[in-house]
C-alpha cells in the first residue's frame, strides 16, 4: 500500500486531523500545567472521566455527555480545594482521582461488572474517532490558541509567579478557571485517541521535550506542538502499518522524542 | 487633603485562631520611605499581603491610594517584589526581557503583548539593574543574584508610584545591593516614588529611609532611624548592646 491508498481512508483521514488538534491542545495546555506543578492533573481527570463514562453507561445515556460536565466540574474542585483546603495541587489532584476511580468500580459493579464499553474508554481508539469528534477536536484548538493569544501575557505571568500576577491586577481565579476547564474538555477528547490510561502522557511528554530545547516561552509551546503533532501523525501511520495499538505506539515515540532532546541538550552543554 | 498612599487603622490578622498581627496602625505618604524590619515571622510578609489585598484582615482597614485593595483598580500604580516565587521552576522556559516585560501589563490595556513603544521602558529597566547583555537568557540558567536582579527590574519598568519590595536585596552582592539602594533613593527622592521595603538588614535601610517600622506581631516602632538608635524605649525593648547592634555602633559599645 502506498502513501496515497494509506490517506485515502476516510477513518485516517480523521484520525490524522482530529489527533493533529488534540495533539497541539495537549501540548500547549501541558507547558502550562507542568510548569506549575500540575502535570498529574490529566492523569487525575482521566481518572474521573472513567467514573463520570462509568456513571453514563449505568445511565444508559451518552458517556460523553456526562463526562463533559463532570470531568469540568471535576477539575474546578481540584483548584477550589488546592485554594480552599490548603491543599498543594498533587493532593486534590489525588482526592479528585481517587474519587473518579472508586465511583467508576462501584458503579461498574452495581451494574453487574465490567463490560466491554467500559474498557474500550480505557485503551481509546483513535481509527474509530467520529466526524463529530473531528469537529469537537477542531473547534476547541481553535478556542484555545484564540484565548492563548488573547490572554498570553497573562498566562505567562500567572504560571511564572500567582502573586506578582495578582498585584499586576490580573484576575488569577478568571485565568486559573480557563486553564482548567479547557484541560477538561480536552481530557475528555483525547480518552478516544490514546484512552484514558494514557491520556495524561500527551498532556507531560511533549512539553518537557520542549523543555529540552526552550530558547523562550513562545519557542517552548511552538516546539511542544511540533513533537506532539509528530508522535501522533507517526504514531497513527506506524501503528497502522506495523498493526500495533496506537495509543501506546504514539505515547511510545513521545518518550522517544524526549530521550532525544534530553540527548541533545546534554551533548550541547 | 492629599490622599495618602497607604493608610493602616488597627489592622489584626489571624491564621488558626493564632494572633498574627495585632492592631497595626501607620500612614504613608506620596514620597515616603519604609523600612520595614523585624525577626522572622513577625508578620512583615504578611502585613504587606494584606496591603495588597491578597489576604483579609480579621479587624481594622486597609486603604491603598484611598480605596478599599479588594477593589483596587489602579495596579498599574504598584510594583511588587515578593518574597520568593513560591512556583519558581529552575527549568522555566521565559528570557530575562520576557521576565521583564511582565512588569508593564498592569500599564496595558490591549494588546497586552509588549510593542516596539515599550522598548524604552524595558531597556532603561535592564540598564538600571545592569542585565542588558543577559536579556535573552532564559531566567532558569542564570544565578540567584541575576535572577533577582531581573525580578527588580521587572519591578521598576513600569515607573510605579509605589514599589512594595519583600527582601530585595537576598541574594545580591554587595556592590549590586549598594547600587540597587541608589537607584531605589534616586527613584524616591527625584521621581517621588513611595516605597515599602522588608529587610533584615536594618543597619543598610536606616542610611537610606525616611522611617523604620519594627513589626514583631504588633508595631515595635514607628519613627526615623536616628531616634530609633536613640530611642530609651527600644534600649528597654532590645536591651542596650542589641539596639547598638542593629545601628551598627558595636564599635563605639566596645570602646566603651
Amino acid at each position: 500500500m502506498n502513501i496515497f491508498d494509506f490517506l485515502s481512508h476516510g477513518f485516517i483521514q480523521k484520525a490524522l486531523i482530529a489527533g493533529s488538534f488534540i495533539a497541539v491542545l495537549c501540548s500547549t495546555l501541558g507547558v502550562f500545567l507542568v510548569l506549575r506543578r500540575l502535570s498529574l492533573i490529566g492523569d487525575g481527570l482521566a481518572h474521573v472521566t472513567f467514573g463520570s463514562i462509568a456513571l453514563g453507561l449505568f445511565l444508559k445515556s451518552s458517556p460523553v455527555y456526562v463526562a463533559v460536565p463532570v470531568v469540568m466540574l471535576s477539575s474546578l474542585g481540584i483548584m477550589k480545594l488546592t485554594k480552599k483546603a490548603r491543599l498543594y495541587g498533587d493532593a486534590a489532584i489525588g482526592i479528585v482521582s481517587s474519587l473518579g476511580i472508586a465511583g467508576g468500580v462501584l458503579l461498574a459493579s452495581i451494574a453487574g461488572g465490567f463490560n466491554v464499553d467500559l474498557f474500550s474508554y480505557l485503551f481509546g481508539n483513535i481509527l474509530s474517532i467520529s466526524v463529530e469528534e473531528v469537529a469537537a477536536s477542531i473547534v476547541l484548538s481553535v478556542m484555545l490558541i484564540a484565548v492563548i493569544i488573547f490572554f498570553y501575557q497573562e498566562l505567562l505571568s500567572i504560571t511564572f509567579d500567582e502573586e506578582s500576577a495578582k498585584a499586576s491586577g490580573i484576575n488569577t481565579e478568571r485565568i486559573n478557571s480557563i486553564l482548567v476547564i479547557f484541560t477538561a474538555l480536552t481530557v475528555v477528547l483525547a480518552m478516544k485517541m490514546v484512552g484514558i490510561m494514557l491520556v495524561s502522557a500527551l498532556l507531560i511528554i511533549p512539553s518537557i521535550t520542549a523543555l529540552q530545547m526552550a530558547k523562550s516561552f513562545k519557542s517552548t509551546m511552538i516546539l511542544a506542538s511540533v513533537a506532539g503533532v509528530m508522535s501522533v501523525v507517526l504514531g497513527i501511520c506506524i501503528s497502522f502499518a506495523a498493526d500495533l495499538p496506537t495509543g501506546a505506539t504514539i505515547v511510545l515515540l513521545n518518550i522517544l522524542f524526549f530521550i532525544a532532546a534530553f540527548i541533545y541538550k546534554t551533548l550541547k552543554s | 487633603m492629599p490622599i495618602e498612599v497607604i493608610s493602616v487603622d488597627g489592622l489584626s490578622f489571624q491564621y488558626n485562631a493564632v494572633d498574627v498581627l495585632t492592631d497595626i496602625s501607620f500612614d504613608l505618604g506620596e514620597g515616603g520611605y519604609i523600612g520595614l524590619v523585624g525577626p522572622n515571622g513577625s508578620g512583615k510578609t504578611t502585613l504587606i499581603k494584606l496591603l495588597l489585598g491578597f489576604i483579609q484582615p480579621a479587624k481594622g482597614a486597609v486603604r491603598l491610594f484611598g480605596a478599599d485593595p479588594a477593589g483596587f483598580r489602579d495596579w498599574h500604580k504598584i510594583g511588587y517584589l515578593p518574597q520568593k516565587i513560591v512556583s519558581f521552576n529552575p527549568n522555566f522556559p521565559a528570557t530575562v526581557k520576557e521576565i521583564v516585560a511582565l512588569g508593564l501589563l498592569s500599564r496595558k490595556k490591549f494588546s497586552k503583548m509588549p510593542g516596539k513603544s515599550d522598548e524604552p521602558a524595558l531597556s532603561h529597566a535592564m540598564e538600571l539593574m545592569d542585565i542588558t547583555n543577559i536579556k535573552n537568557k532564559l531566567i532558569g540558567e542564570l544565578s540567584g543574584g541575576q535572577q533577582q536582579r531581573a525580578l527588580i527590574a521587572k519591578a521598576i519598568v513600569s515607573e510605579p508610584e509605589l514599589l512594595i519590595l519583600d527582601e530585595p536585596t537576598t541574594a545580591i552582592d554587595p556592590e549590586t545591593r549598594e547600587k540597587f539602594f541608589s537607584i531605589l533613593k534616586e527613584l524616591n527622592e527625584q521621581k517621588r516614588v513611595t516605597i515599602i521595603i522588608i529587610t533584615h538588614d536594618t543597619g543598610t535601610i536606616g542610611k537610606y529611609a525616611s522611617k523604620l517600622l519594627y513589626l514583631d506581631k504588633k508595631v515595635i516602632f514607628y519613627g526615623s532611624f536616628e531616634s530609633f538608635c536613640t530611642s530609651g524605649e527600644m534600649s528597654d525593648y532590645f536591651g542596650e548592646y542589641s539596639q547598638h547592634l542593629i545601628c551598627h555602633r558595636h564599635d563605639a559599645l566596645n570602646r566603651r
